[in-house]
């Protein structure tokens, strides 16, 4: 439920809901980046004009609802397979725009050969791909990109690289192959890494516009409930540690 | 009026090929046919075998208990098929390669030196249409005209063309060369 | 009408051409790897997309994608390859969408091998993924046959929003028949789609999904599945009935184990035995009506298949204690002979 509010006189509006956005409230919890991150896909998509001709996968994870968020139309995919309907929906029809957005075990985990495989094609989608290390939806398991020695239910004493297997820095993975036009990885856990995270995204839609093929924009986002952590402390956790690990910026760029 | 041949041998004597044309022969003739090959392994190298149905009326099974004719183009395919084949039907056998005679006193046989014609003609890969012009004539469904041009039409656009010619003459050939046991 | 002599892998994907197939998605596996050959030569000329998956999963998921936008779509493989499409087709189900599945059968279970056989019978008709769901499964007997239901199988999955199957073996996919071709579909006469995801342009956002986490909202979905279902069994049934006015001893045999029988019944009459055949062209809906009909008045039902004993089941709860109801199958890739089948038959009928 939404409430308007009137605006004084003399004063501006400067910030309002994204037309892309239903009114649906969003589900993530308190503190977590996915909020901020799923607003800037929205705002994105108002910036390009592009609502109408947009279709967006939703995921098997934290951002399961993503369909009641948007404006748009919206498919909701099994487990990991975001990138294969994606590719059917473009293939379909290449003059939607087509973006998945997918946690890291929806993308890393159970859909890695569906990833891999729709960069390596270059499919001309955008992939908002959200890192934070953990499985939030099902209870706050070892993801493929929790960090070593981070504690998860199924880790209770520290993922352990030699028995739970190394953290998968998929960014990198991708960038090695000829397929993808554009992969970066951003962060949103400050105003100055919001802008730029706002300018990745743009340009990953962007580059499916001018047909230039796969753009994915890996953001490292927080789970404060899952992490055991207040909202501020998860925030500082991926400025200090986790962003050590998954370093930000372009991994690949054809320009 | 129901005929159904198998043709058997080693993978590479185009053995499905030969079928094939027989197929279409009987289909361009308005007459219902099946072509049921044994895939698998056998297409890359091996034994290779085929069972054609050509028939006036709708087909049932195209597997065949009793086949009305052989074409056996090695000594392991008649060895394999001779017993199944059915009373009063008839055994093209390649008598280039198959040093027995019929044992079977209850079919006819026609032995058909195919590599030896084929090596004649100038080459090798013909035997295929040697064995099937002499089936042609034993069994009588199609016409020689019928293969010719059935085969014409397999082969013609896809870069075989040039071969259209001889694979006439390998027909033509066989279809003689079984006129002596009839 | 022109008739060619085709493969039935071949057929099918002519005739699915001809249907207004739009996006074919597959993933390489025998025997049915001239279908895919096929698609590949032609569906780009035709307007067509053809796209080679990186594996079963993501080609039954590419198929969700492009039957979710609106166009005409299909898969095929062979059994182990369909076993790994079951977690797509669930979720296509749940979705509403249609779409065209190819079942080559090959023998199993596991690797099996490539030879013709029917054990994946239970996984089509049952419904092979999770949930409660069914799809519209057609058992083609010939390669003209073939064609035919594939256009059927896109007009019905249309019609219902159900995904269809033609469930069909090795042995039909590899040999040749003389096929006269339907003419292609004119798009015009495509149902329109009016729930696919075109773009929120003009009305508000259409959304894909197999998904509610309340029970009330998914139990409402599942009803709107089921009644669907109880249409499509009332409409939709078809089967063809071989000598069977006065039989007493009943065949039932689909797809190529079908054909066969046909021959059974011919021999059998031959030898003055009064012997029918019923065969089921949709397997789900089953003829239960029909075979129920004939049981009253045969002496045995005789179910013959290349399973274990799959169909076999349906057939008794046809018959249900009604008549006798032997069973002959051969697995592995066996095919018997007519011959063989009719052995089976001078057990029941004098």
């Amino acid at each position: 439920m939404s409430v308007e509010l009137a605006i004084p006189r003399g004063y501006t509006r400067v910030f309002s809901r994204p037309a892309a956005l239903s009114e649906a409230g969003f589900t993530y919890c308190p503190g977590c980046h996915h909020g901020i991150i799923t607003r800037l896909v929205a705002e994105a998509i108002d910036e390009l004009g592009i609502l109408e001709r947009t279709v967006g996968i939703a995921p098997v994870g934290c951002a399961v609802f993503l369909d009641r968020f948007f404006n748009c139309d919206f498919v909701q995919a099994a487990h990991g397979r975001a990138c294969a309907v994606a590719t059917g929906i473009k293939r379909a029809r290449p003059d939607l725009v087509v973006f998945t957005y997918q946690g890291d075990g929806d993308l890393a985990a159970i859909g890695t050969a569906e990833t891999v495989h729709a960069a390596n094609r270059g499919e001309n989608i955008t992939v908002i791909f959200v890192n934070n290390g953990i499985y939030g939806m099902t209870g706050g398991e070892m993801a493929p990109t929790t960090l070593p020695g981070q504690r998860t239910v199924t880790t209770p004493r520290g993922r352990e690289p030699r028995s739970h297997g190394y953290p998968l820095k998929i960014s990198e993975m991708l960038a090695q192959l000829d397929g993808p036009a554009y992969i970066t990885r951003q962060a949103v856990f400050d105003y100055p890494h919001i802008v730029k995270a706002k300018r990745a995204i743009l340009k990953a839609f962007r580059n499916q516009l001018e047909g230039k093929g796969f753009s994915l924009v890996e953001i490292l986002s927080t789970c404060p409930t899952n992490w055991r952590m207040s909202p501020v402390e998860a925030g500082r956790w991926v400025a200090e540690e986790v962003s050590r690990f998954y370093p930000l910026g372009d991994l690949k760029d054809t320009g | 009026m129901e005929k159904s041949v198998v043709f058997a041998g080693f993978g590479g004597q185009g053995i499905l090929l030969a079928g094939k044309v027989l197929a279409r022969a009987g289909m361009n003739r308005g007459l219902e046919v099946t072509w049921l090959p044994s895939y698998g392994p056998e297409m890359r190298g091996g034994t290779a075998n085929c069972t054609v149905v050509v028939a006036d009326a709708p087909i049932g099974s195209p597997v065949v208990d009793r086949p009305d004719a052989l074409v056996a183009m090695n000594a392991p395919s008649l060895d394999r098929f001779e017993p199944r084949v059915a009373e009063g039907g008839v055994i093209v056998v390649n008598s280039s390669l198959v040093k027995r005679g019929i044992g079977r006193p209850d079919v006819r046989a026609i032995p058909v030196p195919a590599n030896d014609i084929a090596a004649e003609l100038g080459n090798p890969r013909v035997i295929n249409m040697v064995a099937l012009g002499a089936l042609v004539r034993a069994l009588a469904v199609v016409s020689l005209e019928d293969v010719v041009a059935a085969m014409e039409e397999e082969l013609r656009g896809k870069g075989r063309d040039e071969l259209i010619e001889l694979n006439r003459e390998a027909l033509r050939r066989g279809f003689s060369e079984a006129e002596r046991y009839t | 009408m022109k008739r060619v002599l085709m493969r039935g892998n071949e057929a099918i994907a002519e005739a699915a051409i001809r249907s207004g197939l739009k996006c074919y998605f597959c993933y390489p596996i025998t025997p049915q790897g001239e279908l895919v050959e096929y698609m590949a030569r032609e569906l780009p000329k035709r307007g067509g997309v053809f796209l080679q998956a990186e594996s079963e999963v993501a080609a039954i998921n590419m198929v969700y994608g492009a039957a979710a936008a609106g166009v005409r779509t299909m898969t095929s493989s062979s059994s182990p390859g369909i076993s790994l499409k079951q977690e797509g087709i669930s979720y296509i189900a749940m979705a509403r969408l249609p779409c065209v599945i190819v079942n080559m059968m090959r023998g199993g279970p596991g690797l099996g091998n490539i030879a013709p056989a029917q054990g994946d019978y239970f996984q089509a008709t049952k419904g092979g993924g999770h949930g409660d769901y069914r799809l519209i499964v057609l058992a083609p007997s010939s390669v003209p046959e073939a064609a035919e239901l594939v256009g059927l199988a896109f007009d019905l999955s249309d019609r219902y929003r159900v995904p269809a199957m033609i469930l069909a073996d090795g042995m039909i996919g590899q040999m040749m028949e003389p096929v006269a071709l339907p003419e292609p579909v004119d798009p015009a006469e495509i149902p329109p789609r009016p729930w696919a995801v075109t773009g929120a342009k003009g009305r508000p956002k259409n959304v894909i999904s197999s998904f509610d986490l309340e029970p009330e909202g998914l139990r409402r979905m599942n009803l709107v599945l089921q009644e669907t279902y109880r249409e499509i069994e009332r409409n939709e049934v078809r089967w063809e009935e071989v000598e069977t006015e006065d039989a007493e001893l009943l065949l039932v045999a689909y797809g190529t184990m079908g054909r066969i029988a046909k021959t059974v019944v011919r021999l059998a009459r031959e030898e003055g035995l009064p012997v029918g055949l019923l065969r089921p062209i949709t397997l789900w809906p089953f003829p239960y009506g029909p075979i129920r009909a004939l049981a009253e008045r045969v002496k045995a039902v005789l179910t013959v298949e290349l399973s274990a004993g799959q169909m076999w089941e349906d057939v008794r709860l046809a018959v249900e204690g009604r008549t006798e109801t032997p069973f002959y199958g051969e697995l592995g890739g066996v095919v018997p002979s007519p011959g063989r089948i009719l052995e089976e038959v001078r057990r029941y009928v004098r």
